[in-house]
């Protein structure tokens, strides 16, 4: 190997990056433009269909059906007023917006309380209970189809958006990742002086921590959102009346009615996919960083 | 406090002393957990027990009390056609799924955390695999059911157009091509997510054990085999247990692409689809929750049985 003739005289870092450059500009460049053009096409096919459907939406039916379109058209207008002809799709947009707000707001207070009470007090059974929370996130429990309507019919809520809204005060994953998160960034100390002056302990945790942890809170409350926002299961076998219906079920309504209405339903599943796409292309880095933030704890 | 006289009625001061394992304010665990304890034992732990409870029952889900059948149901479920078929097409799916996507994720996840190649616009890349993670399952389902159309579609027009094709394909009447299809679009949605995760468990990996590798001599095969794989053991875990649990109940893709039957043939229809029509559809809520029960075991032992397997493996190291 030729770099070892180096080896002896130099410093570690130095050699490292001698060893770098010298890869870096002889054997790899034609592995480095293979490895590009592999990425960029996994890139191309991670995006095509949002593509075709971007180009879909905005072209008429008869066109969609005919010929492989590539450049955006004029019918988006067209097809969208179409498409509210039958499907209340801003009512599902409401509903949707509706349900995912307090169904985050819920689970990251509730989250953040029940971590709180597991990070910093001592009580019988801790131990016991926090293993429940975990076990409750390995098996699988949002499909228990027969028990769940049991409930939802004796509480009287079925057809009703509460019940996919207050489910979200026991979500597992936000007491196991935030229970960690305070014991690491609130300290005993804090919790102490703050009693000396007569803080009581709910006054403690509510402003006190909450803030404290704000910074965790929103990451995995974009999560939560966002799972609350995709969820399909549950609303379908819980409303089933249309002016309660969320956006999974309304993209899914016009493809009901509008069957072979190509542009038409192509504006619907685009309605349905495209506040989370925005929302994405702001701040991607945060919410990357956010899952990263969450997996280290593995 | 309303929390510490309601703990003193009910216990008076010893008891509350022993609840409170050694903590002056002990009781405020107990009290800052309970609504979450609350509604987890409503929503999810009581449904969750009385679905297992009613798998030994007969009920239609109507006025008439449910009635106690003993394991009827259980051999039923065993020799029951169709739900062999439906576990059969699920691990199918969820094969074609998660290798792949396994090869993807840590394959993509090294190349873009390499300390050597320092790939250019790495968090791009990171972004849209990933991008696919986040929207909507169902509307996703939905998207691929009209890009795959056999007269309509974006694809064979695609296909066509490039001379791969010379007349449409029924994507969706095909078995093979229909299981692909959902396996596809599984690996479309998940790979990037995956890939994010191992990349957080490379990057958790200390550089000075490259650069020993480096000083060695070690090729890059034996780098990823010696330093990373060991190094991302948790990772590892993690993705293969999420993705056991995930893709023996994944429903909103074949649901939406299938209309709901898991045509053709039956051969797309997965556990989740067949107990969902079963309970709701065919109002069958005895016969249903032990398809949920059967499922519950199934899942319970492969999450085991991962568990076991990834320890030994991933112990070797």
């Amino acid at each position: 190997m030729s770099y070892s003739a180096n080896y002896s005289g130099s410093t570690a870092k130095n050699l490292n990056s001698n060893f770098y450059t010298v890869k870096k500009k002889g054997r790899f460049s034609i592995g480095k433009t293979i490895l590009y053009i592999f990425l960029i096409a996994l890139g191309i096919i991670c995006f095509l269909p949002f593509y075709f459907m971007i180009i879909n939406c905005t072209h008429s039916s008869v066109d969609i059906a005919q010929k492989l379109l590539l450049i955006p058209g004029l019918e988006f207008l067209e097809n969208y007023r179409r498409m509210t002809l039958l499907v209340p799709i801003w009512t599902g947009m409401l509903n949707s917006i509706v349900i995912a707000v307090s169904a985050t707001v819920l689970s990251g207070y509730f989250g953040a309380l029940t971590s709180f009470g597991f990070a910093k007090y001592k009580f019988k059974g801790k131990e016991f209970l926090f293993a429940i929370v975990l076990g409750s996130l390995i098996v699988p429990q949002q499909i228990a189809l027969a028990g769940i309507s049991e409930v939802m019919y004796s509480l009287n809520l079925m057809n009703n958006r509460l019940a996919l809204i207050i489910p979200a005060i026991a979500n597992p994953a936000m007491v196991f990742f935030t229970r960690y998160y305070i014991q690491a960034a609130v300290s005993d100390s804090v919790l102490e002086s703050a009693r000396m002056d007569g803080c009581s302990e709910f006054r403690i945790f509510n402003s006190i921590v909450i803030p404290m942890i704000i910074p965790s809170l929103a990451t995995m409350s974009i999560f939560t959102f966002i799972g609350s926002w995709n969820s399909y299961l549950l609303p379908l076998f819980i409303l089933n009346t249309q002016e309660k219906f969320t956006m999974p079920l309304m993209a899914a309504l016009a493809k009901g009615v509008y069957q072979n209405d190509y542009g038409a339903v192509y504006s619907a599943i685009a309605m349905s996919m495209l506040p989370v796409m925005i929302v994405f292309s702001f701040c991607s880095k945060y919410i990357i960083g956010g899952l990263t933030a969450g997996a280290v704890k593995e | 406090m309303p929390g510490t006289t309601q703990l003193n009625i009910l216990g008076g001061g010893t008891l509350l002393n022993k609840l409170r394992a050694g903590d002056k304010y002990g009781q405020y665990g107990y009290i800052f957990i309970a609504p979450f304890f609350l509604v987890l034992a409503v929503f999810t732990l009581f449904p969750m027990l009385y679905t297992l409870w009613l798998s030994f029952n007969s009920w239609d889900g109507g006025t008439i009390p449910a009635k106690f059948i003993g394991l009827e149901n259980f051999g039923e479920l065993l020799s029951d056609k169709t739900f062999r078929q439906c576990l059969a097409n699920t691990v199918i799916i969820w094969l074609g799924n998660v290798i792949p996507q396994m090869i993807f994720a840590i394959g993509l996840a090294s190349i873009l955390t390499d300390r050597k190649t320092q790939v250019k616009a790495a968090g791009f890349f990171r972004a849209i695999f990933y991008l696919p993670n986040l929207v909507t399952m169902a509307s996703v389902g939905l998207l691929f059911y009209y890009i795959l159309d056999w007269q309509a579609g974006s694809l064979n027009m695609l296909l066509m157009k490039l001379n791969v094709l010379s007349e449409p394909f029924y994507w969706l009447q095909d078995v093979t091509a229909t299981r692909g299809a959902i396996s596809f679009t599984l690996w479309w949605m998940w790979f990037g997510y995956s890939m994010i995760i191992f990349m957080a468990g490379i990057k958790a990996i200390p550089d000075d054990l490259y650069e020993a590798a480096d000083v060695d001599g070690a090729n890059r095969w034996q780098t990823f085999r010696h330093i990373t794989i060991p190094g991302i053991k948790g990772s590892i875990m993690y993705n293969i247990v999420t993705s056991v649990i995930g893709g023996l109940t994944i429903f909103d893709i074949p649901y939406v692409l299938t209309n709901g039957v898991g045509a053709p043939l039956d051969k797309a229809y997965t556990l989740v689809m067949y107990m969902y029509n079963m309970t709701i559809k065919n109002m069958n809520y005895g016969y249903g929750a032990t398809i949920y029960a059967g499922m519950f075991v199934i899942v319970v032992i492969c999450v085991a049985i991962t568990f076991r397997l990834l320890d030994k493996k991933l112990a070797n190291n």
